[in-house]
């Protein structure tokens, strides 16, 4: 199928945000955008992860499919993940100190971020071209760091509010994530194009 | 296990994560797959079973290993366990049924990173044997399925008038459709959620009641 | 490194025999399963497909699978051929043609909306077409597959390709409701065009690309079935259309390739979730 690359984009970034439309990534969503100048990191470091992990994805699935070890396709991109944000750590500690020290933390959460190989998988599943997957990587990271920006903020201001007892915590983070939703919902269509 | 804490009995062990534990409604864990397939009933008793599978499955092998598994890469070894486990339940349920397959979608393939799997073994399955890993690692199961069931039963019924596919409502009945998109998601849970801290607080509010049974919760 | 110097209770050759322990343990549980729902897997596949097409081409009792390519058609068993089309040809019990299928795809209102249509090689029309995957808004979307005036417009949908052979005479257009005059143009849904322009793209877009390969050598196809209806065994070059598992490594190894499996699982159903 081709998709243009800004179709790709736009769709994913907003018509099928990854954590509002497609459920990915929710537990950071919903345990690190309680302040907006952590939500930012976390963002940027997700983000900077999901186009490595794309990039890794796409040549170990060449790999697989050359070699019909299909099977292998799953354990192969999990570990590849995880090995990725290791050596990314490592560089990092290496040669930007104040960088690791903003996103140090977060690092090792994000290899059990579901939205990081929802990119891995969901880029093989659509068959997407080398920059298709990029595009695609850099989109959803992108709409992880809206999301998360955007929930950071509300939070925020929830903060002074006077809110019930029973409506702190979790349920009231869900409440708000269904009411983003929603308007997210409202920009569907729009990488439907003529 | 915490050291200190006291001794469950094996019947406790299963509770533990149907009720006092449970992941979606208690821990709220593995959010992901909770909200993304349980738009029906059955697509939800689906994932919760392939769920507990990987869970049982994992487990049994982390505990069975946990003496000769190096802390050092206890994590990597516990990510590859369970990413097998994942590809041998993907085999499963295509030979089974194509349809809950495509209906599952890539979340079959996520449940590998699933929270809660990976917590288990790290938190429980590496400190204690084979038979206690998988009591647990049933009740977490269990309770999840349920969570799962909880949350898919009530988007089914409002968004299509349906439970697991059969109406109930007869041809008038105008679905509520939103609740099967994703913001329904997001509300049906948050609903679950408000419930379950109302009915806490109610047990709080009437603990403290009685002064004596306050002090000790305090 | 600091990890080595901080952290030196276990030496690296442990680690490495644990890590091949484990992996070995895995390994075997991985080929096991893979190994044991092979067949399972590949019969439920075909199955699906089976009941894909039937669904589009009535009276069809059997499925081949090929790729049309510019050098002419071969069966999809003998591997993906550069840029061919896959196509189904669908015979009934007597081993004539009845009709082919496709996939099409277009960008939907939510998401990308996949169909299998079924296309009529006497009368070069679309006479129907079916729901492969989509993630429209239920109650609106869905209504590509249950309005009746919407599946009247694939009765005949007129497809016939120009003189030259390079491509349609007229290209499948989606109109404003109420407005089709044409037996190339389909009606769109009103409330649901976005929808109804991604079933009526999705077919013009693969049929400009698959009939112009296809219709010079349909001769072919209606000469040669790979039936299984003559009594003579499959060869194992194309016998089944690639969905039996084959005794040779080499073809048990085709079935999970991407675009394969995507086809094949994808045609189970038009998404359940979606219309319940």
């Amino acid at each position: 199928m081709s998709e243009s690359l800004s179709q790709i984009f736009i769709g994913t970034l907003l018509a099928n945000n990854f954590v509002l439309a497609m459920f990915l990534g929710l537990c950071p969503f919903l345990g690190v955008s309680a302040r907006l100048n952590t939500a930012l990191p976390m963002g940027a470091a997700t983000t900077f992860v999901m186009l490595v992990a794309s990039l890794c994805a796409f040549g170990l699935n060449w790999l697989v499919t050359t070699f019909h070890l299909e099977f292998l396709r799953l354990i192969s991109y999990i570990v590849i993940i995880a090995s990725a944000v290791q050596l990314v750590e490592m560089v990092l500690k290496k040669y930007s100190p104040a960088l690791f020290r903003a996103l140090g933390i977060y690092l090792p959460l994000i290899t059990t971020n579901c939205a990081v190989l929802g990119v891995a998988l969901f880029q093989t599943a659509r068959e997407y071209s080398f920059t298709q997957s990029l595009t695609f990587a850099a989109a959803g990271g992108a709409g992880f760091t809206l999301a998360l920006l955007l929930m950071a903020g509300l939070r925020e201001r929830l903060n002074l509010a006077s809110v019930p007892n029973v409506v702190q915590g979790t349920a009231l983070s869900l409440m708000l994530a269904g009411l983003l939703s929603l308007g997210f919902m409202g920009f569907a269509g729009l990488g439907a194009g003529e | 296990m915490i050291p200190g804490q006291k001794q469950l009995t094996n019947m406790e062990e299963l509770l533990e994560g149907i009720w006092k534990q449970n992941p979606v409604f208690v821990m709220v864990l593995g959010m992901c797959p909770v909200l993304a397939v349980s738009v029906s009933a059955m697509n939800a008793i689906s994932m919760g079973l392939a769920t507990t599978f990987v869970l049982v499955g994992s487990t049994l092998l982390v505990s069975l290993l946990r003496s000769v598994i190096p802390k050092e890469v206890r994590i990597a070894t516990y990510i590859v366990i369970i990413a097998t486990f994942v590809t041998v339940v993907d085999y499963l349920i295509q030979a089974i049924s194509l349809a809950v397959y495509d209906a599952l979608g890539a979340f079959i393939q996520l449940i590998v990173v699933n929270c809660i799997i990976l917590g288990r073994a790290e938190a429980h399955a590496s400190k204690n044997p084979p038979l206690r890993s998988v009591l647990n690692a049933l009740g977490m199961g269990a309770g999840f399925t349920l969570g799962l069931f909880a949350l898919g039963a009530v988007r089914e019924i409002l968004g299509a008038g349906k439970l697991f596919g059969v109406a109930l409502f007869g041809p008038d009945f105008q679905p509520w459709v939103v609740m099967v998109l994703p913001p329904g998601g997001f509300f049906v849970l948050g609903s679950w959620l408000l419930l379950f801290n109302w009915l806490n607080s109610r047990k709080t509010d009437a603990a403290q009641a009685k002064p004596v049974e306050g002090h000790a919760h305090v | 490194m600091t990890e080595a110097t901080l952290q030196p209770a276990t030496p690296s050759a442990a680690m490495i025999r644990t890590l091949g322990l484990v992996a070995t343990v895995c390994g075997v549980l991985i080929v096991t399963a893979y190994e044991g729902t092979l067949d399972a897997v590949n019969a439920n596949k075909k199955l699906a497909l089976e009941r894909a097409v039937f669904k589009v081409i009535p009276g069809a009792a059997k499925v081949d699978e090929y790729f049309a390519t510019p050098a002419g058609i071969q069966p999809a068993a003998t591997g993906t051929p550069e840029g061919g089309v896959k196509f189904y040809a669908a015979y009934d019990q007597a081993g004539t043609l009845k009709g082919i299928a496709a996939e099409g795809a277009g960008k939907g209102y939510a998401d990308t909306v996949r169909i299998l249509y079924a296309y009529d090689p006497a009368r070069q029309v679309v006479t129907g077409f079916g729901v492969v995957a989509m993630r429209e808004t239920p109650g609106i979307g869905d209504k590509i597959y249950t309005d009746p005036a919407f599946l009247k417009n694939f009765e005949a949908l007129d497809v016939k390709l120009s003189a030259d052979l390079k491509s349609l005479a007229n290209a499948v257009k989606v109109v404003k409701h109420g407005s089709k005059q044409n037996a190339w143009e389909i009606d769109a849904i009103a409330g649901a065009t976005v929808t109804s322009k991604a079933v009526g793209r999705g077919i013009n877009d693969s049929a400009q690309k698959l009939l112009p390969l296809l219709v010079p050598n349909l001769e072919k196809l209606n000469a040669a079935p790979q039936s299984r209806v003559s009594a003579f065994p499959p060869i194992a070059k194309g016998g089944e259309g690639g969905f039996e598992a084959a005794p040779t490594p080499s073809s048990t190894q085709n079935p999970p390739q991407p675009p394969f499996t995507k086809g094949g699982s994808d045609l189970a159903s038009p998404r359940q979730e979606a219309s319940s």
